[in-house]
């Protein structure tokens, strides 16, 4: 076991989980819940990788944006133009994706093909640097590096710029955002494509990169609800979601890892002499989800987790009007 | 929600103007419903079409295979009963706004809860059926309660979202279950337990075909009627009960729940706990009546389909037992179908349509000439 | 004036040149919502450099004769005319355009945002790069030019409501407005600040600008207009008449068609008992910063004790600690009985009702049915429990009967709550508080948003309380509501009890003092 493979290893699935949770954030910020990310990943993954095989890796990855966006596109008319449950519209959605993504994939399903595959780069100096280097500027997909550029380019965005300021007054305060002519509508409408779009980014960052093909209904294993428990562990912020992206995924790795040796720290390693005490290993991404939203519950409560103050909520001018 | 209200600009010389509604008619949630099924087998059959099949010919085909004769109809119900459980298991929790999505895992329990009474065994093999299986439901109801009674706790005590544990949770449930099935239970290094003995079988139809041969094939279990029961209980628990107005007042407002001096912790735990113990039992009355052991991937979903038919039923109790139905014969059809995942797409154009039908009981929608 | 009505829709060239003059010209408004006319045939107009103050009850219609004007709502009648220029806004985007900023009873401002990205929101300008630096020291360069200094890098819920009050203001001046339209300013100020709120009002209208001055308080409409529009059921009862030599009695009759003539009867009732007792209380806001910082009280049975102070000041958190809704320190006893930090439940036990100052957010079940939100507070014991059971049978004679005897009008004890108007919801909560038989009654605002008829109501019934021998905690914003039935008065500031006073023969100068802190009266001349 070597520490740098697995951190270099965790970084590849971590990016899977750093788009889907940074596009969940966008959206969120705009008032939206989407807890369809699964749905979405699983088109996502499957158009990524039909498109990939045809059109090579680039193709691909723009496909399985637009079939994100399109699909949350659907998840934003029911919930803003028909004020639905958010809630509910998002189980719908992964319901929809998964069963979409399964009906197109249909007879594809175990084919992989090398042609799709999105390159790996090695960034010549950077690489150099001790431990640094191998974990993140070595042999990485060229996604991953997007990952990295995506955080920095995302916080600003959301911080720093103009459509940020409106997207983060239309998550707090739509009717103040209203009454300046902002289009609340309009805000929510972007960015909940915008999340889709970098949902099915996630998705086809699987199918064309981390496990390259398509495996039905195997391909996300619950990576997408993960996305939706880290935004709630980010508490919003970009520069979080990559801490708690990059930590899951290492975990998830760590599991695999922890099966090969006959021994651990000098004793027989119980995963590798009986085999399904593999299981619980499996379960620890899901159990770490569930104790770092724990964890960051007491500070959460204090400042209030940093929810936005109308997640969820339909907006509706004046009430009484229209 | 008027159309073109950004604009003096309009296309057509008839739009559409929508008014919130003071009232409801006690029709119009059911005709709504109606409208939203009606427009989702529409948008399915579009889908069917343009992929290459021919609608009608799936839905025929899923209409005969599941409600076309006495023998398929039972088979309907079989696959119906764990869905009754889950979707009341998922109505209970709705009702009081509490996103239980863990039916799933919380099935997976009970399921483990019930058949470790006969494989580890907690009774010794030949006890008469009538302690065994209410030891088995026992065992079940308690796994379930306390797997959904984790997420319950969690929210209770530390905030943390129910959507997220419940989901988690459901992962969970299911590697523990495979632990079990691929190791300590393993039949032979097969993915799946032993089969159970007969006492441990619950009562079907075809058991008693020696006295009365129609009943022959017919493989319905007593787990559905246990299902209506609990159809009934719930009901009478929600409209009828002290506690089950509590819900239904946390539910509609909590901070008005709050202040009529309602513990909404202690609430949220117990029904955790009672959605959980339905669906506990929907996992015990499947492998004690459907399935006769433990096996990996023994549930097509059962608990994600409860979340539909719970809101399909808009939270009534007996609402459940008809949607439960209607879902149990498109995932029996839905085997056969190819390709798999149809019946998972019909699932999300039928919830789809469902909650957006909903904004006719909110609105009232009327064409005016401009 | 309404003689010389143009007729909607009329061609441009017909417009008399007076027009031409004014600010804002509305002729012949009509707007309906479902079930009501909210303005009729409503004229209106505004000439640069004057305050017009749009007078009327709650309901009357001024909000929405505004909201019209502001781009939210679009009229169904009636033309607009800003400076000449015909003016249909399709939004608030297109008012502001037009130089009309609308400054809401409930602000429009984004808590979590700063004092800049608050400004800034909703402009074109910056394009896409925020330079809060340089913004920031632009916004506190024209605070500074018009006297609304606010720092421009704190975060908007740290401010006072005063301030905040600034920053919406300077948000519109920000954007170049000229004509500044307020929906009922006072009402969230303390006596100082609305002085200093006048000044800051007749230096803009110095300089070319027009304000329209939106209230139901007639002396403050005497103090800050110049000409006075009079709303009643949506109508005109008197256009744009000049302010001067008008007297209250006058405004009041053209506001309610009736002299108001409030007479309260404030019967003689000597107080009993300690039934309230608060010794040192301590609690934290919703944002875990400290709202009350050691607050003491005493309150008898047959008083009623008023809180007078500025919105937010400490007074939700006072009632919801008493309550058992909020945690805290130090010691509150009913009747003897200790409170603090027990779960609502037992304050509900030990006799406590509470008129929830949120009606809609905390008083009621909206989707539920009247007989299930009157039984709120009674449906653990008999006659409408039984054991597990509840008697649904008993739950509706309640309700019946509390329906009837507190005059709440609605189809049926199975009306979805949300159905009822404010003063029926707020008769509503007060039989279901009543009915509990409570020693301690604590009201929070409620009053506010009612009409008159409705008003007359609750006070009557917090003096029927105090008749009957309760001990009434009435918070409210209003000092002369306050003046009028309380018995004694303390006044909270910044979670302190500046003082209690007793209200006959109190002084509104000292109220005001205190509201504002003793020491904040130095503060209050230097700005």
């Amino acid at each position: 076991m070597n520490l740098e493979v697995i951190l270099a290893a965790g970084i590849a699935t971590g990016t899977v989980l750093l788009f889907a949770t940074l596009g969940e954030i966008l959206t969120e910020r705009s008032g939206v819940i989407n807890l369809g990310v699964e749905g979405l990943m699983f088109v996502g993954a499957l158009a990524g990788f039909r498109v990939g095989l045809d059109a090579g890796p680039w193709v691909g990855l723009l496909a399985a944006m637009g079939a994100g966006a399109l699909l949350a596109l659907l998840h934003a008319i029911v919930c803003i133009r028909f004020q639905a449950d958010q809630i509910v519209s998002g189980l719908a959605l992964t319901f929809l994706g998964l069963g979409v993504a399964l009906v197109l994939g249909d007879g594809l399903a175990g084919t992989a093909s090398p042609q799709a595959l999105v390159p790996t780069i090695t960034i010549p100096i950077l690489s150099d640097i001790p431990f640094v280097g191998p974990v993140l500027f070595t042999d990485q997909s060229a996604l991953a590096y997007l990952g990295y550029l995506l955080v920095p380019v995302t916080a600003f965005w959301i911080t720093r710029t103009r459509p940020g300021l409106h997207l983060r007054a239309v998550g707090e305060a739509p009717s103040g955002a209203d009454a300046l002519g902002i289009s609340v509508a309009g805000v929510r409408y972007r960015y909940t494509c915008l999340g889709g779009a970098l949902a099915g980014l996630a998705g086809a960052t699987i199918s064309l990169a981390v496990t390259p093909g398509w495996y039905a209904g195997q391909t996300t294993s619950g990576l997408g609800w993960i996305a939706v428990g880290l935004v709630i562990f980010a508490r919003w912020d970009p520069w979080r979601a990559i801490v708690g992206a990059y930590l899951i995924a290492v975990i998830r790795r760590l599991t695999l890892d922890l099966q090969g040796p006959p021994e651990l720290f000098g004793f027989p390693n119980p995963f590798f002499t009986y085999q399904p005490s593999t299981f619980f290993l499996n379960m620890l991404p899901y159990l770490m989800v569930i104790l770092v939203l724990v964890l960051g519950s007491r500070s959460a409560r204090r400042t209030g987790g940093g929810a936005p103050a109308a997640l969820g909520i339909p907006f509706v001018r004046g009430e009484r009007g229209r | 929600m008027t159309a073109g209200t950004g604009t003096h600009r309009h296309w057509l010389p008839i739009g559409i103007r929508a008014e919130r509604r003071l009232e409801t008619p006690r029709w119009l949630p059911i005709a709504t419903l109606a409208i939203g099924l009606l427009v989702a087998l529409l948008i399915s059959g579009a889908l069917i079409a343009l992929i290459g099949g021919d609608p009608f010919l799936v839905f025929r085909h899923i209409l005969n295979a599941s409600f076309g004769s006495l023998g398929v109809l039972s088979d309907t119900l079989v696959k119906a009963t764990p869905l009754i459980f889950t979707g009341l298991a998922c109505a209970v929790a709705f009702r009081m706004r509490l996103w239980n999505i863990g039916a799933e895992g919380q099935l997976f329990l009970g399921a483990w809860g019930a058949s470790a009474v006969v494989l580890v065994p907690l009774l010794p093999p030949g006890v008469s059926p009538f302690v065994v299986i209410p030891v088995m439901i026992v065992a079940g109801v308690v796994a379930g309660a306390l797997w959904g009674g984790i997420a319950g706790w969690l929210k209770a005590r530390f905030g943390v979202n129910e959507i997220i544990t419940t989901l988690m949770l459901n992962y969970i449930a299911i590697q523990w279950v495979r632990f079990w099935v691929f190791g300590p239970w393993s039949e032979g290094g097969f993915q799946l337990s032993e089969q159970f003995p007969r006492e441990a079988w619950l009562p079907r139809l075809t058991d008693f075909a020696k006295a009365i041969p129609d009943f022959a094939g017919l493989t319905i279990h007593l787990g559905f009627l246990i299902a209506i029961a609990c159809a009934c209980l719930v009901w009478l628990w929600l409209a009828r009960t002290r506690t089950g107005y509590e819900i239904r007042l946390i539910g509609d407002n909590p901070r008005a729940a709050h202040y009529a001096g309602i513990d909404i912790g202690r609430m949220v735990i117990l029904v955790m706990l009672v959605s959980g113990g339905l669906a506990g039992l929907a996992g015990m009355s499947e492998v004690s009546g459907s399935v006769h052991r433990l096996q990996d991937g023994f549930s097509p979903g059962y608990g994600f389909t409860g979340v539909i038919i719970a809101y399909l039923a808009r939270f009534n109790p007996f609402g459940v037992i008809v949607a439960a139905i209607a879902f149990g014969g498109l995932i029996l059809a839905g085997r056969e179908i190819q390709p798999a995942g149809i019946p998972s797409m019909i699932q999300g154009i039928v919830l789809f349509c469902v909650i957006c039908s909903d904004v006719l009981l909110r609105y009232r929608v009327r064409l005016v000439r401009r | 004036m309404t003689d010389t009505t143009v007729p909607a829709g009329m061609p441009h060239m017909h417009v008399p040149p007076v027009h031409a003059d004014l600010a804002v010209a509305m002729t012949g408004i009509v707007k309906r919502f479902p079930g009501l006319i909210a303005n009729d045939h409503v004229d209106f107009d505004l000439r640069p450099g004057e305050v017009h103050a749009l007078l009327g009850e709650n309901g009357a219609g001024k909000s929405t004769l505004m909201n019209i004007l502001a781009g939210l709502y679009r009229p169904d009648e009636g033309e607009i005319r800003v400076r000449g220029g015909v003016f249909e806004p399709d939004s608030p985007r297109d008012a502001i355009a037009a130089g009309i900023g609308m400054i809401h009873q409930h602000f429009t401002l984004v808590p979590s945002l700063t004092v800049t990205e608050n400004v800034l929101l909703g402009l074109d300008e910056p394009r896409f790069r925020l330079d809060l630096r340089e913004y920031g020291a632009r916004i506190a360069a024209l605070g500074e030019h018009t006297g609304l200094r606010v720092d421009p890098d704190a975060q908007v819920w740290q401010l006072s409501v005063g301030e905040q009050q600034r920053v919406e203001i300077l948000k519109m001046l920000y954007r170049g407005a000229r004509v500044l339209v307020m929906d009922e300013p006072t009402a969230v100020l303390a006596p100082q600040e609305t002085q200093e709120l006048f000044r800051t009002l007749r230096g803009m209208t110095e300089s070319g600008g027009s304000i329209v001055f939106i209230s139901h308080k007639l002396d403050e409409v005497l103090a800050i207009a110049d000409r006075i529009t009079v709303l009643r059921r949506g109508k005109v009862t008197a256009a744009g008449i000049p302010a001067a030599g008008r007297t209250r009695p006058e405004l009041a009759r053209l506001m309610v068609g009736r002299e108001i003539l409030e007479t309260i009867d404030k019967a003689l009732v000597t107080p009993g008992p300690v039934v309230l007792e608060v010794r040192d209380v301590r609690a934290s806001n919703d944002r875990d910063l400290e709202a009350l910082h050691g607050v003491s009280l005493d309150l008898r049975a047959g008083e009623i004790l008023g809180i007078a102070g500025v919105a937010g000041n400490g007074q939700t958190e006072l009632a919801e600690v008493i309550t058992g809704l909020r945690r805290c320190t130090g010691s509150i006893r009913v009747n003897g009985t200790e409170v603090a930090n027990r779960p609502p439940r037992a304050s509900i036990a030990s006799g406590v009702a509470h008129i929830p100052e949120d009606r809609h957010g905390r008083g009621s079940a909206p989707n539920l049915s009247l007989t299930d939100n009157l039984v709120m507070k009674s449906y653990r014991s008999a006659p409408i429990s039984r054991g597990w059971l509840l008697d649904r049978l008993a739950a509706r004679r309640q309700a019946r009967d509390l329906t009837t005897a507190y005059e709440v009008s609605a189809p049926s004890v199975d009306t979805e709550a949300r159905l009822l108007s404010g003063g029926n919801l707020q008769r509503l909560i007060f039989a279901r508080e009543i009915s509990t038989g409570p020693s301690l009654m604590v009201a929070v605002q409620p009053s506010r948003g009612l009409d008159v008829g409705a008003v007359a109501t609750v006070h009557r019934l917090l003096l029927e309380r105090r008749g009957a021998g309760a001990a009434v905690l009435l918070i409210s914003e209003d000092l002369d509501e306050i003046l009028a039935i309380s018995d004694r008065v303390a006044v909270i500031y910044e979670g302190r009890i500046t003082g209690i006073v007793d209200s006959a023969g109190a002084d509104i100068g000292e109220l005001g003092l205190l509201m504002t802190g003793h020491a904040a009266s130095d503060e209050v001349t230097a700005a």
